[in-house]
C-alpha cells in the first residue's frame, strides 16, 4: 500500500462505511454483498473520501482472501437507499494544500477501486441509485453492472467542474461502451449544463449490462448475478473491438475536440485533458492509463480553473438559494392572480411562464382587442405545442388555458396581487400604464417592471404608492434563462421585494437583488464588454482581431456573435443607455447603429452555421484596417475595465457581494465556471490588483502554485 | 354474469421475520413486503396479462401508516400493475388473507370477476396488535366481553381452563413437533419454492432474507418446560407453545374456470366451500370448530373426507381443542404436515394464504387425497375455514 497518510490526516470525513453480508443465492452459491452507507438520511448522499476508500479497500482485501478459500463465489457492491455514491467530496479536493495530495487522491481511488477487478471471483456493482463521478467509477471498475430503473441520475460530471474522471473512468468507459458513447458521457453531457443520464440511457449506452425495476431491484440483481456466476454470457454490443480502435477512435476524438473548440474556445483545460486521456485509452495498459489519470488529477486539482469552478458550483447550488439582501420571506404577498401589461411577444412569454409555473389565473391587456387576441392565441398555441411534444397533459393545457384571459378594461386587474409590465421601453408610457392601473388594483398589489434600461424609481414616481414598485428583469428567452434581476428602487418596500423573490422562486428562477442603477448587473458588464469590442472595431481593428484579442477570457461567445444573438438593435440600445449613464466608461458606437440598420453582422451558410463576417458589415465598420491598439492592449483594457466596473458596482452597492455579480454573470450571461463568473478570474489575472490595488476575494480563489 | 368454479392457481409469501428491532424487517416497510410478494408472484406467471386482473384484495389488521391508505390499491400501484386494476383493503384480524381469498373468490364464483390477487401483510414490529385501538367502553362497562378478550395469550389460557384434558405437556409436545416438521419440510425443500426472497436494509447494509427467521428446530420438550408463562402466573401458555410476533406478507392468484382456459393457467386446488363463525371473544381459539362444521356442512362433507388439514397454530392448545373436538390424534399425519405458525410465525392478516400455500404443496404430493381444509382462529372470537379440492386428485 502506498502512503496515503497525507489524505488520511483529515478526520472530519463523513465516512461511507462498507458493510458486508453474505447472501446465499438460489443456486447455493454465495455472494458477498457490500453496502456503502454513510449512516445519514436521504438528504446526504454517500461520498467517497479517503477514509471511505481505505475501509472499502480493506473489505475487498478480506473478500479476496475469502474468495481464494472458496468461501464466496462473487462480490457485489451497492449503496444505501437512493444512492450508490455521489463521488468524491469536492470541498475536500478544493481544500488540498499541495499538488502531491491531489495526485494521491487519484492514486488512492485507483488503488481502492481497482481491487474490484482483481478479487479472484467476478465482481458486480448494483447501481441502486444516484451514481455520479467516482460513484459511477466504482461501478466501472467492476466486471458487471446492473442498474435500477428508478435511479435518479448517472453521470461523469467531472469535466463540468474542471476535472476529469480520474478513478479509471477516462480509460474504462470508452473501453466498455465505445468511443462515441464515451465522448457523449465524459465530454458532451457535462458541457450541456451538466446533463445526466437516465438509467435507460445508461443501459442503452452499455454502462449497465441489465436494468431492473426498483421494487425488487436488489433481489433481481442478485438472481442475475447468480446466473452470470453460473456461466450466463453477458453481451456487450457497444464494447469496442480492434477495428473501432484502429479506425474511428482517433477521428472521433478529433471531431469532438473541434466541436469543443468551436463551442468553448481553447481556454478551459479539463475538456482537452479528458479528450487526450480518452484518445490514449485505445491502446496501452490499464496501469499506464491510470498513471495518466493520476497526473491529470494532480494538474487539474491544482488549477485555478478547478478552484474557480467549485466556487461557481457552490454559488449556483448554495448561494443562489440564499440570496444576499433578501427581506424576510414571510413579508411576501401571496400571489393568487397575475396581471401582464402588454400582449406582445415578451409579455406573452411572461404570461405563459406564469400560467405554467404558478398555476393561477393570468390576465393580459394591451392597447387594442386585436393585439390582445393575438397574444392570447399565441399563448394557447404554445400550450398546444407543449401538448404535442408530450410535455404537457391535455388536462394541464385546459387548466392553463382556462386560467388565461385578456381584457381591454383594467377592471379585470382589480383582484391581481402581482402585475408585471412589458410595454414599450419608454419611461412616459410605463409611467402612464402604471398610473392608470393603480386606480384599479388593491392596496397590496405589487407592480413589477421588466425594464432593462430605465430607472425603476422613475417608472414608479407618478404613483400614489411608489413603494409597491419593484424591478423584475428577465433574460431572453424567458422560459430558458435561469436568472431574474430583482431591482430594489429606493422606495421599494420590503414587501414588494419579498414578493418578487417569492415569485422568482416559484417561477424556478434564480434571483439576484440589485439596486436601481443602469444595466443592473448583467447588462452593465455585458454593455461594458460589448462597448469595448465596438470601440476597438471603431478604432480600426477587424471583428476577428477583436474576437481573438478577447478570446483568452474564455467566454462562451465572442462579442459579435452575442450582439447578433441579442439583436443588433437591442445591443445598440443597451450601449446607448449605458453610455447615457456614464459616457466616460461606456462606449456607444455609431457604427453599431449603422450595422443595426443594415441588419446583419455574420455570414451564415444555408444550415445557419457561421461562415464568417458579412462583407457589407465589414465595409460599414471600415474593413478592419489594422489600425488602433494591439490585441494585448485591447485585452488588458477590457480586463482592467471589468475589474474597475465590478469594484465600482460593489462600492455603489449595486449588489451586496462579488458572489452576487458572479452568480448573475453565470446565470444571466452564461459566463463560464472556469472564470468563477468573473471576479475569481480578475483576481488571479492580476487585473483587480492593477485596477484598484486589491482583490475581490481574500484569500483569492486560486489553485495550488508551484 | 355466469357462475363459475373458483381456483387457487398459485400462492407465495415473503420469508417471515421476527417482529421488533432485532428482526430482519425492522427497517423494511409493510407495503414493500406485500409489493415484493405480489411482484414475485406475477414473475412466476410472466405471460399473464396484468390488465386482466379484476381486483386486488390485501388484508392488514392494523390499517395505519404503511399498512393504511387502502393497501390493496397502494400496493398495486407500487407493484406496477396497470392503473386500470383496482384494489381494496380487508380486515378480519388473523383471517385477513383468508377473507381476502373467500371474498374475491366469491366474486369470481358469481361471475363478476375472473382473476384476482388476494393476500395480506402484517408488520407486527411496526404495528403491534391493537396498537392505537380505541375499544368502545361499553365492551367492559356492560361486560360484553371479558377484559382478557383482547389479549390473545389470555384467551389461550382460557382454552386450558375449559378443557382440562388439554394439558401443558400436550401443548408443548405439539409445539416441538411443529418445529420438527417445519425443519424437515425445509430440509426437503417443501417451503422454499414458494418464498419470495426480500432484500432488507439495516444499519449494517443490505441483506437478502430468503428463509424464515423464527424457526427453532432445536426445540425440545425439556427446553419447553422451563419457559415463562407470561399471560398468567403458573399458567400453561408460553412463548414456546404459541406463535411468535411476526412480520410477513402473502399473496395468492385466484381464477375462475373461464380465466384458466383463457390464460392457460394450471390450478392447484378448487374452492369447495367456506365459512366463518363467531364464539365468545375471550376464548377465540375455539373458533375453527364451528367454522369448520359450517363449511363441511355446506360442502356436504364429513371430517373423515378431509385428507389434509392446515390449521393455523396461533397457540398449540387452540389446535388441540380442534383436534379433540373432531377426534383427531395430536400427531395425526394429516395435520400440518410441514409444521405451522409456531415454527414459521403468524403475521396476523397474512397467515391465511400461508396455510393455502402449504396445503397446495401437499395436494401436489398426494394425488390420492381429494379434499383438504385450511382453518384458523380469529381475534374477537371467530374462526374461519375453507374446504379445498385437490386439482391433482386422481380419483
Amino acid at each position: 500500500m502506498q502512503d496515503f497518510a497525507p489524505l488520511l490526516a483529515d478526520t472530519n470525513e463523513i465516512i461511507s462505511h462498507s458493510y458486508v453480508s453474505d447472501v446465499t443465492l438460489g443456486s447455493g452459491r454465495v455472494i458477498a454483498l457490500v453496502t456503502l452507507d454513510n449512516g445519514k438520511d436521504h438528504t446526504r448522499p454517500n461520498t467517497l473520501g479517503p477514509h471511505t476508500l481505505l475501509e472499502f479497500a480493506g473489505k475487498l482485501d478480506e473478500l479476496k482472501k475469502r474468495a481464494a478459500n472458496k468461501e464466496i463465489h462473487g462480490v457485489a457492491v451497492t449503496g444505501k437507499p437512493y444512492y450508490l455514491a455521489a463521488g468524491v467530496d469536492l470541498t475536500k479536493v478544493q481544500g488540498l494544500k499541495d499538488r502531491h495530495s491531489g495526485r494521491l487522491i487519484g492514486e488512492m481511488g485507483h488503488w481502492a477501486l481497482d481491487k474490484l477487478s482483481d478479487l479472484g471471483v467476478p465482481s458486480f456493482v448494483f447501481i441502486n441509485g444516484l451514481a455520479l463521478g467516482g460513484g459511477l467509477e466504482v461501478a466501472l471498475n467492476a466486471h458487471y453492472r446492473t442498474v435500477n430503473q428508478a435511479a435518479p441520475a448517472i453521470a461523469l460530471p467531472e469535466v463540468f467542474l474542471g476535472l476529469i474522471p480520474g478513478w479509471g473512468g477516462a480509460y474504462l468507459l470508452p473501453n466498455l461502451i465505445g468511443i462515441r458513447n464515451a465522448l457523449k458521457v465524459i465530454i458532451e453531457n457535462p458541457l450541456k449544463q451538466n446533463r445526466m443520464l437516465k438509467p435507460a440511457e445508461a443501459l442503452e449506452l452499455g454502462i449497465a449490462d441489465v436494468m431492473f425495476d426498483s421494487p425488487r431491484f436488489l433481489e433481481q440483481s442478485l438472481d442475475w448475478a447468480d446466473d452470470v456466476l453460473g456461466g450466463k454470457k453477458v453481451k456487450r454490443k457497444n464494447e469496442p473491438g480492434k477495428v473501432e480502435k484502429a479506425t474511428i477512435w482517433s477521428p472521433a476524438v478529433s471531431i469532438a475536440r473541434k466541436t469543443v473548440r468551436q463551442k468553448l474556445g481553447s481556454v478551459p483545460l479539463s475538456p482537452y485533458v479528458a479528450l487526450d486521456l480518452i484518445d490514449a485509452a485505445k491502446s496501452g495498459t490499464k496501469k499506464d492509463a491510470f498513471t495518466r489519470e493520476d497526473q491529470a488529477i494532480e494538474d487539474l486539482s491544482a488549477s485555478d480553473q478547478f478552484h474557480a469552478s467549485i466556487y461557481a458550483f457552490n454559488l449556483v447550488q448554495k448561494h443562489a438559494k440564499k440570496p444576499s439582501g433578501a427581506p424576510d420571506k414571510a413579508l411576501a404577498v401571496p400571489v393568487t392572480k397575475v396581471g401582464v401589461l402588454g400582449a406582445g411577444l415578451m409579455a406573452s412569454q411572461f404570461a405563459l411562464l406564469f400560467l405554467r409555473r404558478l398555476e393561477i389565473p393570468v390576465v393580459i391587456t394591451d392597447v387594442s382587442q386585436e393585439r390582445i387576441d393575438k397574444g392570447l392565441s399565441y399563448i394557447i398555441g404554445e400550450l398546444d405545442k407543449l401538448v404535442e411534444k408530450g410535455r404537457l397533459s391535455t388536462d394541464e393545457r385546459n387548466r392553463y388555458a382556462g386560467n388565461l384571459s385578456g381584457s381591454l378594461d383594467y377592471a379585470a386587474f382589480s383582484d391581481c396581487d402581482w402585475v408585471i409590465e412589458a410595454v414599450f421601453e419608454e419611461l412616459k408610457i410605463k409611467q402612464e400604464v402604471f398610473a392608470e392601473l393603480e386606480k384599479h388594483v388593491s392596496e397590496a398589489c405589487i407592480l413589477a417592471t421588466n425594464t432593462s434600461s430605465l430607472s425603476v424609481a422613475e417608472i414608479g414616481s407618478k404613483l400614489a404608492n411608489p413603494e409597491r414598485v419593484v424591478g423584475f428583469h428577465f433574460f431572453n428567452p424567458v422560459a430558458v434563462m435561469p436568472l431574474v434581476e430583482v431591482v430594489r428602487a429606493p422606495k421599494s418596500s420590503d414587501q414588494a421585494v419579498a414578493t418578487a423573490m417569492s415569485v422568482a422562486r416559484n417561477l424556478r428562477k434564480t434571483a439576484v437583488i440589485t439596486s436601481d442603477s443602469a444595466g443592473f448587473v448583467v447588462n452593465r458588464l455585458l454593455g461594458y464588454l460589448l462597448g469595448e469590442a465596438m470601440r476597438a472595431v471603431d478604432e480600426g481593428a477587424s471583428f476577428e482581431q477583436v474576437s481573438e484579442a478577447i478570446a483568452p477570457l474564455g467566454l462562451p461567445m465572442n462579442p459579435f456573435d452575442l450582439l447578433e444573438l441579442v439583436g443588433l438593435k437591442v445591443g445598440a440600445h443597451v450601449l446607448d443607455s449605458m453610455h447615457a449613464f456614464s459616457s466616460e466608461r461606456f462606449y456607444a458606437s455609431a457604427n453599431l447603429h449603422k450595422l443595426a440598420e443594415y441588419g446583419k453582422l455574420i455570414d451564415r451558410d444555408a444550415k445557419g452555421n457561421i461562415k464568417g463576417y458579412d462583407k457589407k458589415a465589414m465595409e460599414i465598420v471600415g474593413n478592419g484596417l489594422g489600425k488602433g491598439r494591439s490585441s494585448e492592449e485591447i485585452f488588458e483594457s477590457v480586463n482592467l475595465g471589468l475589474a474597475k466596473e465590478v469594484k465600482l458596482m460593489l462600492d455603489e452597492g449595486v449588489v451586496q457581494s462579488a458572489q452576487d455579480i458572479d452568480l448573475g454573470m453565470i446565470m444571466g450571461a452564461a459566463w463560464p465556471f472556469h472564470l468563477g463568473g468573473i471576479t475569481p478570474y480578475l483576481d488571479r489575472s492580476g487585473a483587480s490588483e492593477r485596477a484598484f490595488g486589491g482583490t475581490f476575494h481574500d484569500p483569492m480563489i486560486i489553485g495550488i502554485k508551484g | 354474469m355466469q357462475p363459475q368454479d373458483v381456483y387457487f392457481v398459485d400462492g407465495v409469501r415473503t420469508p417471515f421475520g421476527k417482529a421488533g428491532e432485532k428482526g430482519v424487517y425492522w427497517n423494511t416497510r409493510a407495503d414493500d413486503l406485500i409489493v415484493k410478494a405480489m411482484i414475485g408472484l406475477l414473475e412466476r406467471h410472466p405471460d399473464l396479462d396484468r390488465s386482466a386482473i379484476d381486483d386486488v384484495a390485501i388484508a392488514a389488521t392494523t390499517q395505519q401508516g404503511d399498512q393504511g391508505l387502502t393497501i390493496g390499491r397502494t400496493s398495486s400501484i407500487l407493484a406496477g400493475l396497470p392503473e386500470s386494476v383496482p384494489g381494496f383493503a380487508i380486515d378480519r384480524m388473523c383471517a385477513g388473507a383468508m377473507t381476502a381469498v373467500t371474498t374475491t373468490g366469491s366474486s369470481i364464483g358469481i361471475g363478476a370477476y375472473d382473476l384476482v390477487l388476494a393476500g395480506g401483510v402484517e408488520h407486527m414490529g411496526r404495528h403491534p396488535m391493537g396498537f392505537d385501538a380505541d375499544p368502545n367502553p361499553r365492551f367492559l362497562s356492560e361486560k360484553l366481553v371479558s377484559p382478557d378478550a383482547l389479549n390473545m395469550g389470555c384467551t389461550a389460557e382460557k382454552i386450558h381452563d375449559r378443557f382440562p384434558a388439554l394439558t401443558k405437556d400436550r401443548a408443548d409436545a405439539f409445539a416441538v413437533s411443529s418445529q420438527q416438521k417445519a425443519a424437515k419440510a425445509y430440509k426437503d425443500n417443501k417451503i422454499q419454492p414458494d418464498l419470495i426472497p426480500v432484500s432488507a436494509g439495516s444499519e449494517a447494509g443490505w441483506s437478502l432474507v430468503s428463509q424464515d427467521e423464527l424457526m427453532r428446530p432445536e426445540s425440545t420438550i425439556e427446553g419447553m418446560q422451563g419457559l415463562k408463562t407470561p399471560f398468567r402466573a403458573h399458567g400453561k401458555v408460553t412463548a414456546g407453545n404459541a406463535s411468535p410476533l411476526t412480520d410477513g406478507a402473502t399473496v395468492a392468484l385466484l381464477a375462475g374456470e373461464r380465466a384458466l382456459a383463457k390464460h392457460g393457467l394450471k390450478p392447484k386446488m378448487k374452492l369447495v366451500s367456506f365459512a366463518f363463525a363467531g364464539v365468545a371473544p375471550e376464548i377465540m381459539g375455539i373458533g375453527p370448530i364451528p367454522a369448520t362444521e359450517k363449511a363441511l356442512e355446506k360442502a356436504g362433507l364429513k371430517i373423515e373426507d378431509i385428507g389434509l388439514l392446515e390449521i393455523n397454530e396461533a397457540f398449540a392448545v387452540q389446535v388441540l381443542s380442534f383436534l379433540d373436538h373432531f377426534g383427531i390424534a395430536d400427531d395425526d399425519a394429516r395435520v400440518n404436515k410441514f409444521g405451522g405458525a409456531i415454527a414459521f410465525g403468524h403475521p396476523l392478516a397474512s397467515s391465511g394464504v400461508r396455510l393455502m400455500n402449504q396445503l397446495a404443496k401437499q395436494f401436489e404430493e398426494h394425488p390420492e387425497v381429494r379434499f383438504g381444509l385450511t382453518t384458523m382462529c380469529i381475534g374477537l372470537g371467530m374462526g374461519g375455514s375453507v374446504v379445498w379440492e385437490n386439482s391433482n386428485w386422481k380419483g
